[in-house]
């Protein structure tokens, strides 16, 4: 790395936490004591959704990245969430409100199937 | 799995894997370097024999003609596996020109896009305008549907089709089905025609002399490759129900980027190469992913594949051709993935 470069770094870092602080301090990030239960993550690669179940509580915001070089979707079975078609390294989110199993699938591989249970 | 679905597919994998050609079939090979293999159905039974040899014996007849399968263009992809899609397509209509034989047709079995953008379809248009054989039909594959529920395909590649984008024409006495097994599909599940189509295709096929030779040709294998990957159709049985009676008929499909072929009884089932990029056989990789081969052997793993009816045998001969095979290539494994077609039993 330049010297160009680390100054660049050192600026921008404190720059992103200032910006993080701003947004923590926002309506639309929920629970601060406890981040973990409001966000979870969902990979997809190789043609799999991982974890294929995922159980998170009511008010969770799962979040879908697909890692494939092959275009995905994440749509519920049910007509309850449906994501666009989601290109390599590109996410989908969706935050679970009420209690359920959540059966979903590609739409473009539909043998790739996965589920969220929200309790 | 049955046993015998598992006891195809090891067959396969140790057909497929590595260059994709056992010692045997390399022999083969060798005998025909450059030169392309035809295979001619006849009997429910593929007969090999060597393209420049064959052909030159049997042009010439009234009501003989050829046609040309190319699949999966994937226009728009861009990743390691082939960062140019758009020039190996290019070289495939460079090789379809370079024909001895002209053509009738080419057929393009989906996947003609890699997001259905129309930017995508612009750049696929702008390569086939200079394919020499003027009129190109299209069947949808699930990459050309993507976000309009394949509205756009529908105006571009569907004038005149039914349904999602299925139709059907006479040639030269040949009866042609273009199918789509990509729309709506369900989850869990594979490929799928739907009943609406079905319905359909019974009716199109009724009344049709037992003599005819029928192509049917869709994106998704009309037959079980590979459950596991989504590699067959749900509901393609029934549709093989209607073509039973028939004496000749091919099946022509694209989607696994890879050549399989399987006969049975008189259905005669057959995937192309793609021009874009390779996918693994069957299980030998965890997913059904682009696969990554060095640069100087990707175009031995793409190409097109030449339809020949000559009408005096009453069959379709397949003959596929990787785009790196030059012809004046002396090494023989140029050929490479035309061996694999030979080493398939029926």
């Amino acid at each position: 790395m330049t010297r160009k470069n680390i100054w660049v770094a050192g600026v921008a870092t404190p720059a992103m936490i200032a910006m993080l602080l701003l947004f923590a301090g926002s309506p639309t990030v929920k629970a601060n004591d406890q981040p973990s239960a409001a966000n979870a993550a969902v990979k997809i690669d190789n043609f799999v959704f991982g974890p294929q179940t995922i159980t998170v509580p009511v008010g969770t915001t799962v979040t879908w990245t697909n890692a494939d070089d092959i275009p995905h979707t994440s749509v519920s079975t049910d007509g309850v969430f449906k994501s666009k078609v989601l290109d390599t390294d590109e996410k989908f989110s969706y935050t679970f409100t009420k209690a359920g199993t959540y059966p979903y699938y590609c739409t473009i591989h539909p043998k790739m199937t996965g589920k969220v249970v929200v309790q | 799995m049955t046993d015998k679905n598992k006891d195809l597919i090891d067959q396969k994998l140790q057909d497929l894997n590595n260059d994709g050609v056992d010692r045997r079939g390399f022999l083969k090979c060798m005998a025909w370097a450059g030169t392309g293999l035809v295979w001619t159905m006849s009997g429910g039974i593929p007969v090999s024999r060597a393209f420049a040899k064959g052909h030159s014996k049997d042009t010439g007849k009234d009501g003989d003609f050829s046609f040309v399968q190319i699949s999966d263009s994937h226009i728009g992809f861009n990743k390691p596996a082939n960062p140019d899609v758009t020039a190996t397509l290019q070289t495939a209509i460079n090789k379809i020109n370079a024909m001895p034989h002209k053509p009738d047709f080419i057929i393009h079995t989906g996947d003609l896009s890699q997001l259905s953008k129309p930017s995508e379809f612009d750049t696929l248009d702008q390569v086939l305008k200079g394919a020499s054989a003027k009129q190109i039909l299209f069947v949808p594959g699930e990459h050309d549907m993507l976000t309009d529920n394949g509205e756009q395909y529908l105006q571009r590649y569907g004038k005149g089709t039914k349904g999602t984008g299925w139709s059907s024409f006479d040639h030269k006495g040949v009866h042609f089905v273009g199918l789509v097994n990509v729309a709506n599909l369900k989850a869990g599940g594979m490929g799928s025609l739907g009943n609406q189509q079905l319905e359909w295709l019974e009716d199109d096929l009724k009344g049709r002399s037992a003599s005819t030779p029928i192509v049917l040709f869709a994106h998704i294998p009309l037959w079980t490759i590979y459950p596991d990957w989504g590699w067959g159709t749900d509901d393609s049985e029934r549709a093989l129900s209607y073509v039973k009676r028939f004496g000749s008929v091919t099946v022509l499909n694209g989607h696994i980027h890879q050549i399989m072929q399987k006969v049975e009884g008189k259905v005669s089932f057959h995937t192309a190469m793609s021009t874009a990029f390779p996918q693994p056989a069957p299980g030998t990789a965890p997913s059904a992913g682009p696969m990554k081969v060095p640069a100087d052997r990707l175009q031995r793993v793409l190409g097109i594949t030449d339809v020949n009816y000559v009408v005096s045998g009453r069959s379709l001969a397949v003959v596929d051709s990787p785009l790196g095979d030059s012809g004046a290539s002396p090494s023989g494994k140029a050929g490479a993935p035309l061996a694999v077609v030979g080493s398939i039993p029926g």
